[in-house]
């Protein structure tokens, strides 16, 4: 490895990496070698960007569509960690219980979240049950196993302790093992917030009637590549942000706790 | 533990019993909404013998299979040197990393509809979606890795004058191969999402298909063949790599070791 550079020339570095990369994209665009309909310049997906802030593309404003999806995001993740974690939690502490849902759940886990599209669809219809389904297929997974993970892995010592001191077996849990899974659960929690979002966007590119990744493909429909990568661009932003709140809580968490490394 | 595989037989074996109950035996589930296992085999008879949705199954499994492992193995091609070199090089970190960091945060499957403007329905999308997908894991764990081989190690290295090739091939890579087979694991994963996703979208052949043309058909039975299909072979490929894995981290003790 070489050697740290300084902070100013790794920033100008940055800068001429990301000057680059967009000054050839636009350089790309406005050169005319790639027809304006399928490389459109920077400028004017920003410009897209901003128009669809207001005006209606596929039924709604950009800020609409992107409501609707943040609302079936947050209902499937809920379910998700609703019954994931406590799930997870159990496994984690009795034995029994996760010798009979392990193996269940290993098989079910190769199943590609966005396979379950079609019973989605059968089950719950198109409009905002199915898409749930997909991001909970997709946000499930995580929860459980950091949970178990965070119940599993309690330091023997500290329930050794506990039962020393005769704590009743349900304080054991509230107050030793639920407080010391908490990091391991939050982490899950972020990793599941970032596949649930993409299995949303999956979801609402095949089945859906609203929402950005409906938006999308309409645009595409439309040959409207402005309008495909505004999508791209304000997915990204809500990815995000999402990522960054979890990032928080989790470093809010670990602080709190000394963990901080 | 065998323990543990007992119970997990018999737990399979008691989920089979209840399928069959709840749809066969008692008909609390219509066949409308999920198949019988009656109904199952025979969607499996259908899509293997007279062929569904444009083909039989052997050549729906063979266009997925083929476009999942050349879009990973092209990822691997690609994200592994580059995962290096920005591990290695300081400067090349600085000018890429803030590329990643914009890029990154948009999921694999929101670039499906800009493929497809680009490139049609055909497989050249499917392959620029998958390698991209495959693609940032094996960067940024083999970048990862890289920064985590022991100092040590490396100024040991410089200090017995090794040449730069020798230095890639014997302290660089190898140092950085556990992280980079997460990273892989990661990919091959994405990569297996990323192309049912792509085939649900639109495509000509392929399991996605499939379930494609057996939602429309409203044909649990189909459904849910294509769904077993796309596990065994996610199943299978997680398996190759992990013998692939274990035959390269061979002499890594440690690493074997950790893995259990």
């Amino acid at each position: 490895m070489q050697k740290q550079i300084p902070f100013m020339q790794s920033l100008l570095l940055g800068l001429v990496g990301l000057g680059s990369f967009i000054g050839l994209w636009h350089g790309l665009a406005v050169s005319g070698l790639i027809l304006d309909v399928f490389l459109p310049s920077p400028v004017e997906v920003y410009d897209r960007f901003t128009t669809l802030l207001d005006r209606r593309f596929a039924g709604a404003t950009l800020p609409g569509h992107l409501f609707a999806s943040f609302q079936r995001f947050a209902y499937g993740f809920v379910l998700a960690a609703l019954i994931g974690i406590p799930l997870g939690l159990l496994m984690g502490w009795y034995q029994l219980l996760d010798e009979i849902v392990s193996p269940l759940f290993d098989a079910l886990r190769f199943v590609a979240p966005i396979a379950w599209v079609p019973f989605a669809a059968l089950w719950f219809g198109t409009g905002i049950g199915g898409p749930i389904m997909i991001i909970f297929a997709g946000a499930f997974p995580p929860c459980v196993i950091n949970a178990y993970r965070g119940a599993k892995f309690v330091d023997p010592r500290l329930i050794e302790a506990a039962n020393m001191l005769g704590t009743p077996s349900h304080r054991v849990i509230r107050e030793v093992l639920l407080p010391s899974s908490v990091p391991s659960i939050i982490s899950g929690l972020r990793v599941s917030a970032g596949l649930g979002w993409q299995s949303l966007v999956g979801a609402e590119l095949i089945v859906a009637s609203a929402g950005v990744g409906y938006m999308m493909v309409q645009g595409q429909a439309n040959v409207s590549t402005t309008t495909v990568m505004a999508g791209m661009v304000a997915i990204g932003l809500v990815g995000l942000a999402l990522d960054s709140a979890l990032r928080l809580a989790e470093r809010i968490i670990q602080r709190r706790r000394g963990l901080e490394n | 533990m065998p323990r543990r595989v007992s119970i997990g037989f018999v737990t399979i074996l008691v989920v089979c019993v209840i399928w069959y109950a709840v749809t066969t035996g008692f008909g609390i589930i219509p066949s409308g909404r999920f198949p019988s296992p009656a109904e199952t085999w025979s969607a499996f008879t259908h899509v293997s013998g007279r062929g569904y949705g444009g083909g039989d199954l052997t050549l729906h499994v063979y266009n997925s299979l083929r476009l999942v492992v050349l879009g990973f193995l092209f990822a691997i091609v690609t994200g592994v040197p580059l995962g290096l070199l920005m591990g290695w090089s300081r400067t090349a970190e600085a000018l890429i990393n803030p590329i990643f960091l914009i890029i990154r945060p948009i999921p694999p499957l929101a670039w499906i509809p800009l493929a497809i403007l680009w490139l049609g329905l055909g497989d050249a999308a499917k392959m620029m979606v998958i390698w991209f997908s495959a693609f940032v894991p094996s960067v940024i764990n083999t970048y990862a890795g890289v920064r985590n081989i022991d100092r040590p190690v490396i100024e040991a290295a410089y200090m017995l004058g090794i040449p730069k090739v020798r230095f890639v091939s014997e302290v660089l890579v190898p140092g950085a191969s556990p992280m980079i087979f997460t990273g892989l694991r990661l990919s091959l994963q994405a990569s297996w999402t990323t192309l049912v996703a792509a085939e649900l979208v639109g495509a000509f052949y392929g399991i996605g298909r499939v379930l494609n043309v057996a939602q429309q058909d409203l044909y649990p039975g189909m459904i849910l063949v294509g769904m077993i299909a796309v596990a065994i072979l996610g199943w299978g490929t997680t398996r190759l790599l992990g013998v692939a894995e274990s035959y390269a981290l061979r002499w890594n003790t440690a690493a074997l070791a950790a893995r259990g």
